[in-house]
């Protein structure tokens, strides 16, 4: 029996040390290529930390590049586009799980059936769209296309926790003395919390981590975002790998962050809002 | 406190269907009412009209002498205990009790008396800092019933509180209630689909069916006289037993059942109201408390001997259920726990004649 054990035990870890390996291994690499020095950008050693390492492509891309200003662009637009993505799903989906109103069916329909075009589909039309509005080459134009991107899932999915949340819940608050709203941020959105979180999460990386609508909208480098701005450090004949690859890593600690704080929410949330709270 | 009435009151959904159909009830200040039926007879929703959590589609509701149709439920002075507690799970006792006061803009001092006395009262003191999950059924129970007496309201309504609790659970509770209707002196209205609750609980208990009011009367009253013979069946446990057959007038009355293996000459006081009934069909109801064991009663004029098939005998301790067929309809009987009779057996029973009910074929009211 225990010998059993001991080899399920030992056949586990051996699966999850390889996928870990498998998983991590980009990531170290990318690291080493960061601090490998100028003249061995292409070496083929595997060592991980390469002969002459130097943080001088980090202080590079603080110092002598724009990549301050790229992190605030982004910060930005994906701050903007977090708050629109859960103001407007969590309300909408509300809207769509507690209210009877004619075209309700509809909407939702027509809400799902813009999940099924690919994103490379709909960029001619937006890009049209956005230069008859003139919101080419603007924050505002490219925080509308990722809202608009992002909140068709997120309103789904909003819709689907509140569903799970009993009706009696709002109804005794309203007999306590709420208003319909009151009962709505008093009661409702604090137990929406997980579905709220995994909205933001998924309104952040839309426009985090986005590249292709970011360089049809934005063409003025001073509005470049991060994605275009790494993208920039290949030209037509070199790419500067190492800076690429520390700017690469320098992007993912906001995400990495941000998930490991919210991962405890995150796990639950995941599963009440697809089987049932 | 305050008196609420319901005038022609009705709720068509969309649709065309209707859930509640003219509804007239008057409920008097400091009354306990009670709302029965079989499930989907508009018993909640004639509650969630008046908590105003349904728009009356038509008639007029008042409490307090004032009409509050088109009043927002949180205008109208009531508090509402619901069938699964409803209460908040994000908040603690503490906090769900005092949520209405808080929203009320009442002071903290005053919030904290009232929630203390509440929690006394419901033996909930020790819970005041638990979220509702960290509670058993009972207590979050109780918590759902602080949180409405805190708010002193004009009328506590009771939505099927107890279905939720175990059996035990559930006379503890409805005793609960009562005390604390007592105690407080308040207008309830209370639904529930259990005629127990209804018998036990009410001063006076309204008997629903298909959205229609069948008949409003105190709970002796509604057992010793129902209106019709639905109400006759649905209140009294184990329920009245029905046989359908005819009059026949030679000299006296006599019922005979359709396949005639029931015959009762009846007692002269029908007469008056069942000669018109001569040579037609009626249903004859009688309650399992009035068939008899002869082992167990004195012998009188009005008993009829039936012999019958025993086919289930159920011992409750105190009492013994017969069960046995006449005319392939199901007939039970309550007979003091002398010594129990065994099943498949042939036995003799005997039916009170003085105790009979009759009900019209057609509309099923009662005739007497």
């Amino acid at each position: 029996m225990n010998k059993k054990k001991f080899l399920a035990n030992f056949l586990t870890y051996i699966f999850l040390i390889v996928f870990t390996v498998i998983a991590l291994y980009p990531i170290i690499n990318v690291f080493t290529i960061s601090i490998r020095p100028d003249d061995r950008l292409l070496s083929t050693s595997l060592s991980i930390i390469p002969e002459g390492a130097t943080f001088k492509q980090y202080i590079e891309l603080f110092t002598n590049r724009p990549f301050l200003l790229w992190v605030w662009n982004s910060a930005i637009v994906s701050f903007v586009v977090t708050v629109t993505g859960v103001a407007l799903a969590s309300t909408a989906g509300y809207a769509l799980s507690r209210f009877q109103f004619i075209g309700k069916q509809v909407s939702m329909l027509g809400l799902l059936t813009t999940q099924m075009f690919p994103a490379t589909m709909l960029l001619l039309p937006m890009y049209i769209m956005l230069i008859k509005l003139q919101l080419i080459n603007s924050y505002l134009g490219i925080i509308i296309v990722y809202s608009a991107t992002a909140l068709p899932f997120c309103v789904w999915q909003m819709k689907g926790y509140y569903d799970t949340i009993p009706f009696s819940l709002e109804e005794s608050a309203r007999i306590d003395g709420c208003t319909k709203w009151q009962s709505f941020y008093k009661i409702i959105l604090p137990l929406a919390a997980p579905a709220l979180v995994i909205t933001a999460l998924f309104s952040f990386m839309t426009a985090w981590s986005e590249y292709i609508v970011a360089a049809q909208v934005l063409q003025d480098t001073d509005l470049y975002t991060l994605p275009l701005g790494l993208k920039s450090f290949q030209s037509n004949l070199t790419t500067e790998w190492g800076l690429y690859a520390a700017a690469a890593l320098v992007v993912s600690i906001p995400v990495v962050i941000l998930f490991i704080i919210l991962s405890k929410w995150l796990v639950s949330g995941l599963t009440l809002g697809s089987v049932k709270g | 406190m305050a008196e609420v009435i319901l005038k022609n009151v009705t709720k068509v959904y969309e649709g065309g269907n209707i859930a509640a159909k003219d509804i007239n009830i008057e409920v008097k200040d400091k009354e306990f009412v009670v709302l029965v039926g079989p499930s989907g007879c508009g018993k909640s929703t004639t509650l969630r009209m008046i908590a105003g959590l349904e728009e009356i589609s038509s008639g007029d509701l008042f409490i307090d002498n004032k009409k509050v149709n088109d009043v927002s439920p949180k205008d109208r002075d009531i508090a509402m205990v619901f069938q699964n507690y409803a209460l908040y799970p994000h908040m603690t006792v503490y906090e769900n009790m005092a949520f209405g006061l808080k929203l009320r803009k009442f002071d903290k001092a005053e919030i904290k008396k009232r929630v203390s006395e509440a929690a006394k009262i419901l033996d909930l003191e020790p819970y005041l800092e638990r979220k509702p999950k960290a509670l058993s059924g009972g207590q979050r129970q109780r918590v759902a019933v602080g949180r409405a007496i805190v708010r002193k309201p004009k009328v506590f309504l009771f939505d099927e509180p107890l279905s939720n609790l175990d059996a035990k659970l559930r006379v503890q509770m409805r005793t609960e209630i009562s005390k604390l209707h007592q105690r407080l002196e308040a207008t309830m209205i209370y639904v529930t689909h259990d005629q127990t609750e209804a018998m036990t609980m009410g001063d006076k208990i309204v008997i629903m069916k298909d959205g229609v009011v069948n008949q409003i009367d105190t709970p002796l009253n509604l057992y010793n006289y129902p209106t019709n013979k639905f109400v006759a069946g649905f209140i009294g446990s184990p329920s009245m037993n029905f046989i359908e057959g005819t009059l026949a007038k030679n000299g006296n009355l006599t019922f005979k059942s359709k396949k005639g293996n029931l015959n009762l000459s009846l007692n002269k006081n029908y007469e008056n109201k069942l000669n018109s009934y001569a040579n037609k069909t009626l249903w004859l109801g009688i309650r399992p408390e009035d068939i008899y064991d002869p082992n167990t009663v004195s012998p009188s004029a009005n008993f009829t001997k039936v012999n019958v098939n025993l086919e289930v005998v159920e011992p409750m301790g105190n009492e013994i259920f017969l069960y046995f067929s006449i005319d392939g309809e199901q007939f039970v009987s309550r007979i003091p726990a002398r010594e129990k009779p065994e099943a498949g057996t042939a036995k003799e029973i005997l039916f009170d004649t003085s105790k009979l009910h009759f009900f019209d074929t057609d509309t099923e009211k009662t005739i007497v």
